[in-house]
Parts: structure tokens; C-alpha cells; sequence
């Protein structure tokens, strides 16, 4: 792409201010398919620009950028790598990169290393209807767990260029929250033969050979953790963020559990998860909700365990949110045109289209646009299905009458304990982890 | 070859030859080695990679008693595989060499044996999952019969379909040079054995077997290398219960802590370099294949 280099003639100013009209105005246009009312000098820029949008595949996904570009006008590529390989690229490769998906801990490394701009507030139509989890780490009343890196913990900088993220709210975001989920455990109710919604569940030897734990260490220890804290073993200062003692008795008492034959595997990928649960292998494992569903997409009964947090402080979800983030060589019309991709987000064809696997919008209001009644009802209120609810490929998942498990997103985004994270013990952690694996 | 001068044109020719490999191997082997050992001495902090000097990454990798345990695990999975390999694959390759005739025909059987090589790695390991689970086929096969009552569990996530698996994708490495030394062993010994009176396990074990020996050491070093510098299917038919030496490097790479997984491989890339070293001392290779039969 060289086209943001390209010099303009004189035509620019008013162009300028056409698209700073254009910008705000995208917001509210986007996803009906009304973007028709732009001028042709315009339409013609636009469509040479391609942007490209890199991160992980529960995140970026090819049929929301194909929307987009259709909505917008402009060429969105798309590309998948797994987390590591992805910060990698950013920062090895910024100049590949025009919108990086990034997690909380992968935004406080870009930051870090000045391969972000920040993103002006005033530019996101809907900033205001963000919900306050993350612009101001509260929700419903309540404070958000800063357990692990909350998306408010990592969510401002105090000026474009800065490197160092700050505490409280400023006018530039790091990174624009685009999906998250609050993940738990999930269980074969038919296999079961009792609701489960306590996490030492894990490690009940009542599930002896018949447990599963995610074998991704910066996540998977925390579930540990949940397990361990709900067992009694320990409390926490800060799960997300665990002493050198805090992570042997943690790995020490996986250790244990391990050798007494708990854990039937451990899973790292989606799909390995899927496959434990649909071929009966475990029946009550670490879980993400969208491989529940696929579980019932499959004819088999799957259920995402709620764990609302008790009044003793045990239990609780662990959330996670990944966002996009505007690289820093981006400049003049691409730049623009990465603005009007953001606000396209919020636009709510995106939130509906994830709302079907299972997961969130950060804005509902416009996403509830999108979808039918009975299925915002269903996935974000938390209100009884008043007719079947499909899955984003058509397969009927849940019958009419049936409850999302977990209840509403209030429900459970108030009932968070813990964010994905990487620790500053992290060496010290994979090791033992890796310990634990090989024990 | 002719000495002299290092420009006559047999030295150039031989030097163009030599060329394009040579760059190949300095692209795409010396010069990203170079890097891995570069990084692997660098410092660095909370994910930040530091170009200063330090042995720090080494000191860990070295003094840690995880990676005598993730060593202890690989080799243990080798050594079980080498035996399964090396005993399948000698009797596939004898088989087809001594036992079957027509020679067209001995070749034919040795392609069928690549016949799954047609398929993906990751396909032919997979296709294990089905029949080795819980409710797997053998199991159900058990269950129905009434041999067992409770579903076999160490048949699948445990050391033995990580074993199987090997053994599966890595026995034709063992067929193959073996195949080739046997198809090279002079049938008149055979006579000549016979004649002076040797019994036929005389004749295995004091004619074949050391005409074979570099098809053995060669099987042997593909195997052992395979196994050691493997992650995937130890992390699949494991069920995520084993870590190996690899895995432990990924996990590394996946918080960017890449000076201490650079150190780890430089550490595997030595212990093997060791190991085949020590393979191959007990053969020269290189003269029994070289060397005019």
C-alpha cells in the first residue's frame, strides 16, 4: 500500500472536512447499507484502501471484515495467528499491521514499545454507550475485579504518542474493546447428574479420570486458582498476578491432583476441547462458552457452569476481551479510514454476529438492532427463548423456554473474579507449569 | 581428486557444484542458527528482549530439574519407539528383500508401505483418537464381547498411543535404509554361510545383521531425532498430560520469552548432535556406503 503517501492537490481541505462528517455520521449509517451518500471523489479514494486486521481467530473473524468492507467501501484483510505469533508480528513487523487485535496484556507490551497511536475518543461515535466495564472499570454500581489485566486496567494513555498507560480516564484508548466472554466450566449434565457451579469441581476426586484443565499456563493457572481458592486451599492476593509462593502451592497441588490420576487430559485449542467433551472423554472441564454450544450443536447436552461469586469471595468467572488497536504508521486517509473500521464495530452487525457464538459486544444497544427479539432476549438479557435459537450456522442449539447458562450478561460481567493475564512471575510460572505437565 | 592449483577448472567445477547447496544450507540452516544463538545469550525483561550478553538463560535451562525431566520423558518415548521401529521395520525390510521373490514385486510392496504418506501426518495420528477412546472402537469391541466391563483407559492420552503414534508415522524411516542395506548384501554369502555350516539364526546374526548395520544406524538416528525435536504428537495422543522438550519451548515463545527457549534449543540441538555422534561411532557410515561391494 503506498496510497497514504500518494500527495493530494488542492482538492484536500474540503475532503478533509467531508470525512470528518463522514466519520461521525458511519456510525449510525454502518450496517444498514446506507454508506451511498458519499461524494465520488471519496468513493473513489476509498475503495484502493486496504487495511489490514491480524489476530486470533475467536476474534478476527472473515465473514464480520467481509461485512465491513461491503458496509465501508474499502478492502479488509483479514489474517489469523495465534496470540504469541501475533504480538510478535506487531512488533517485529509493525508496518505489516494497520489494526492489531490485541488482549490486555499484548496492549501493555504494544504500548510499551510505541507501536501504537492512541485512538481520540471524540472520533468513536459511540464512546458513550460503551459499557463502563471498560471506559471506567465499573459496572451495574459495582467495581470491576482487577484481578489480571482488566480492559480498564490497560484501556488509556494521556496523550497520542505516549508509551506508558495510565491510571483513570483520559482522551485516548489504547485499544477499542471488540469482544469479550466471561469463561467458566463446562459439564455433561447427563454424565453429571448434578448441576455444577463451584470450581473445585476440577479437582473433586468424584471426577477422577474424568477431568479437564486448559493447558495454556498464563490462563490455565488461573483456573487453577478458582479451583483452589473454592476448595479452600488458598487465598489470593491477586490471582492475575501470583507470588513465586503463590504459584508453587498452586502448581504443587495440581501436581498432586495429577498424580492421583484426576485429569483425564488437558486441552489447548477449541476444537481439543469440543472433541473431550462430545466423545465423552471428560465430563467436567475448564470451558469457553462457544465450544459448549458446539457441543449441543453436535446432539450431545453441554452446560456452561454458572459461578457467581460468593458472599466468601470464592467462585467467579475469568473474563477476557480482545480489542483493536490503530498501528502507529497509520496516517491521513488510511487513518480515517481505520476510524470509520472501529466505529463500523459498534455499529451492531458485529455485535449480533458474536452474540450467536456466545459472546458480547461491548456496545449492546446497537447490536440489539440486528437481532430478533427473542435472541437478544435470549443471549444478553438472560430471558427465557421464546422460540428456537440457532447458532450463527443455523443449527438449533436451544429450544424455546430454554435459559442461557449464566444468566444475563449483567449477571455475569458482575460476577467476574478474574482477566486473562500474564504474569510478572511469568518465566518462573511457565516452568512450573511445564512441571506440572511433565509430572 | 588432482591437487594443484585452486583454480583449475576441476577445482571451479567442483566448487560451482558445491555452490548451490552450500547457499541453501547458509540461508535457511547457518544463518537463522545464528540468530537462535545470538538471542539465546541476549537478557531481557518483561518482554522485552535486551541485546546484552548474559549466560543467565543457559544457567536456567541447565540447572532446572524440569528439563531433566522433560529429557528423561523424550528419551524414555524414544527409546520405547526405537525398539517398536527398529523391530517392525527390520522384519518389513527382510521380508521383502529375502522373502519375496520377484523382485518387481518387493519393490512394489515397498511403495505400498509409503502409501500413507499420502496423507497428512496430523490426519494419520487423529485417526487414532476413534479408535483408541473411552468410547473408542477396541473399546467398544471389548465391552461388547464381555472382556472387560469398565472402558480401557491407558489406551488412549498416555504414553502408549503416544508410542503407537510414533511407531505409526516413523517405522517407514526405519524400513527404508534398512530395505536398502539388505537389498545390497551379496546373495552368494548366503550360500557361503550355508556351506560352512551356519544354522540360519547363524547366519541373521553374523551375516545379515552386521551387513546391515548402517541401514540400522541410519533408521535409528531419523527415529530418535524425530522423537526428540517432537511437540505435536506428544501433545495430542498424550492429551495434553506430557510436556516435552519442545512444548516447554513453546510455552516460552508464547509470552515472548524467547532468549530462554533460544537457550533450551540450542541445548536440544547439542544433546543430539551428541547422540547422533555417539550413534555413530559405533558405525562409519560413510564407508559402509561408500565403500566399493
Amino acid at each position: 500500500m503506498t496510497d497514504d503517501q500518494t500527495p493530494k492537490p488542492a482538492a484536500s481541505p474540503t475532503r478533509r472536512a467531508l470525512l470528518k462528517g463522514a466519520a461521525a455520521a458511519v456510525g449510525a449509517a454502518a450496517g444498514s447499507g446506507a454508506i451511498t451518500g458519499f461524494p465520488t471523489i471519496w468513493a473513489q479514494e476509498i475503495k484502493d484502501i486496504t487495511l489490514r486486521h491480524i489476530g486470533v481467530s475467536y476474534s478476527v473473524v472473515q465473514a464480520i471484515g467481509d461485512q465491513a468492507a461491503k458496509d465501508l467501501g474499502f478492502k479488509v484483510v483479514m489474517q489469523n495467528l495465534d496470540t504469541s505469533t501475533a504480538i510478535t508480528r506487531f512488533i517485529t513487523q509493525p508496518t505489516s499491521v494497520d489494526i492489531p487485535d490485541l488482549e490486555g496484556w499484548q496492549t501493555k507490551v504494544a504500548v510499551a514499545r510505541g507501536i501504537l497511536q492512541g485512538i481520540d475518543v471524540k472520533k468513536i461515535t459511540q464512546f458513550d454507550n460503551i459499557l463502563p466495564i471498560f471506559t471506567k472499570g465499573d459496572y451495574e454500581g459495582k467495581k470491576v475485579s482487577r484481578q489480571g489485566i482488566s480492559p480498564y486496567e490497560a484501556m488509556y494513555i494521556d496523550s497520542k504518542d505516549s508509551t506508558k498507560i495510565v491510571e483513570g480516564v483520559h482522551d485516548w484508548m489504547t485499544f477499542l474493546p471488540q469482544v469479550y466472554n466471561a469463561d467458566s466450566i463446562g459439564y455433561r449434565p447427563d454424565l453429571v447428574g448434578e448441576p455444577i457451579t463451584q470450581w473445585k469441581e476440577l479437582l473433586d476426586p468424584k471426577f477422577k479420570g474424568k477431568s479437564a484443565i486448559l493447558d495454556v499456563p498464563n490462563i490455565g493457572i488461573m483456573d487453577a486458582a478458582l479451583a483452589l481458592e473454592s476448595r479452600g486451599d488458598i487465598v489470593y492476593k491477586n490471582k492475575g498476578n501470583m507470588t513465586r509462593a503463590e504459584i508453587d502451592v498452586t502448581i504443587n497441588a495440581l501436581i498432586a491432583a495429577k498424580k492421583a490420576g484426576q485429569f483425564r487430559a488437558t486441552w489447548t485449542t477449541f476444537e481439543q476441547s469440543v472433541e473431550l467433551m462430545a466423545a465423552g472423554e471428560v465430563t467436567v472441564q475448564s470451558m469457553w462458552s462457544p465450544a459448549v454450544t458446539a457441543v449441543l450443536a453436535k446432539g450431545i447436552p453441554c452446560t456452561y457452569a454458572p459461578v457467581n461469586i460468593r458472599p466468601d469471595g470464592k467462585e467467579g468467572y475469568r473474563g477476557w476481551c480482545n480489542g483493536m488497536g490503530l498501528m502507529r504508521h497509520l496516517t491521513g486517509k488510511k487513518l480515517e479510514a481505520a476510524y470509520e473500521y472501529l466505529n463500523w464495530y459498534y455499529g451492531g452487525w458485529q455485535g449480533a454476529f458474536v452474540a450467536r457464538h456466545g459472546y458480547y459486544s461491548p456496545v449492546p444497544s446497537t447490536a440489539e438492532k440486528f437481532m430478533s427479539p427473542n435472541e437478544y432476549a435470549y443471549w444478553y438479557a438472560g430471558k427465557p427463548a421464546t422460540d428456537v435459537i440457532k447458532d450463527p450456522y443455523g443449527a438449533p442449539i436451544a429450544k424455546a423456554g430454554s435459559l442461557r447458562d449464566g444468566g444475563s450478561l449483567i449477571e455475569r460481567f458482575t460476577n467476574i473474579s478474574c482477566w486473562n493475564t500474564v504474569m510478572d512471575e511469568n518465566q518462573y510460572m511457565i516452568q512450573r507449569w511445564n512441571e506440572f505437565k511433565s509430572a | 581428486m588432482a591437487g594443484g592449483s585452486a583454480f583449475t577448472p576441476g577445482r571451479l567445477k567442483s566448487f560451482a557444484l558445491v555452490l548451490p547447496l552450500a547457499l541453501v544450507l547458509i540461508v535457511f540452516v547457518v544463518a537463522p542458527l545464528a540468530v537462535v544463538l545470538a538471542v539465546s545469550v541476549f537478557r531481557y525483561d518483561n518482554f522485552e528482549v535486551i541485546p546484552a550478553f548474559t549466560f543467565e538463560n543457559y544457567a536456567s535451562v541447565l540447572t532446572s530439574h524440569l528439563t531433566l525431566s522433560l529429557y528423561l520423558t523424550m528419551l524414555k518415548l524414544a527409546a520405547m519407539t526405537w525398539v517398536c521401529t527398529l523391530l517392525i521395520g527390520y522384519s518389513v525390510a527382510a521380508f521383502l528383500v529375502f522373502h519375496v521373490r520377484n523382485r518387481l514385486v518387493a519393490i512394489g510392496l515397498f511403495l505400498l508401505c509409503t502409501v500413507p504418506f499420502w496423507t497428512s501426518n496430523v490426519i494419520r495420528m487423529i485417526s487414532w483418537l476413534p479408535l483408541l477412546g473411552k468410547q473408542g472402537v477396541i473399546n467398544q469391541a471389548l465391552m461388547g464381547t464381555g472382556i472387560i466391563h469398565e472402558p480401557l483407559q491407558f489406551l488412549l492420552f498416555s504414553d502408549f498411543s503416544v508410542v503407537i503414534s510414533y511407531v505409526h508415522l516413523f517405522t517407514i524411516f526405519m524400513i527404508v535404509p534398512i530395505f536398502n542395506a539388505m537389498s545390497r548384501i551379496d546373495r552368494s554369502l548366503f550360500e557361503a554361510a550355508l556351506d560352512a555350516g551356519a544354522a540360519r539364526w547363524q547366519t541373521v546374526l553374523w551375516v545379515v545383521l552386521p551387513l546391515t548395520k548402517s541401514g540400522i544406524v541410519l533408521g535409528s538416528i531419523f527415529v530418535v531425532t524425530l522423537v526428540m525435536g517432537d511437540f505435536y504428537v506428544v501433545k495430542v495422543m498424550s492429551g495434553g498430560r506430557d510436556a516435552s522438550v519442545v512444548s516447554a519451548m513453546y510455552d516460552d515463545i508464547s509470552t515472548l520469552l524467547f532468549p530462554h527457549a533460544a537457550a533450551s534449543a540450542a541445548v536440544l540441538m547439542i544433546i543430539l548432535t551428541v547422540m547422533v555422534a555417539a550413534i555413530l561411532r559405533f558405525v562409519d557410515v560413510r564407508k559402509e556406503l561408500v565403500s566399493g561391494r
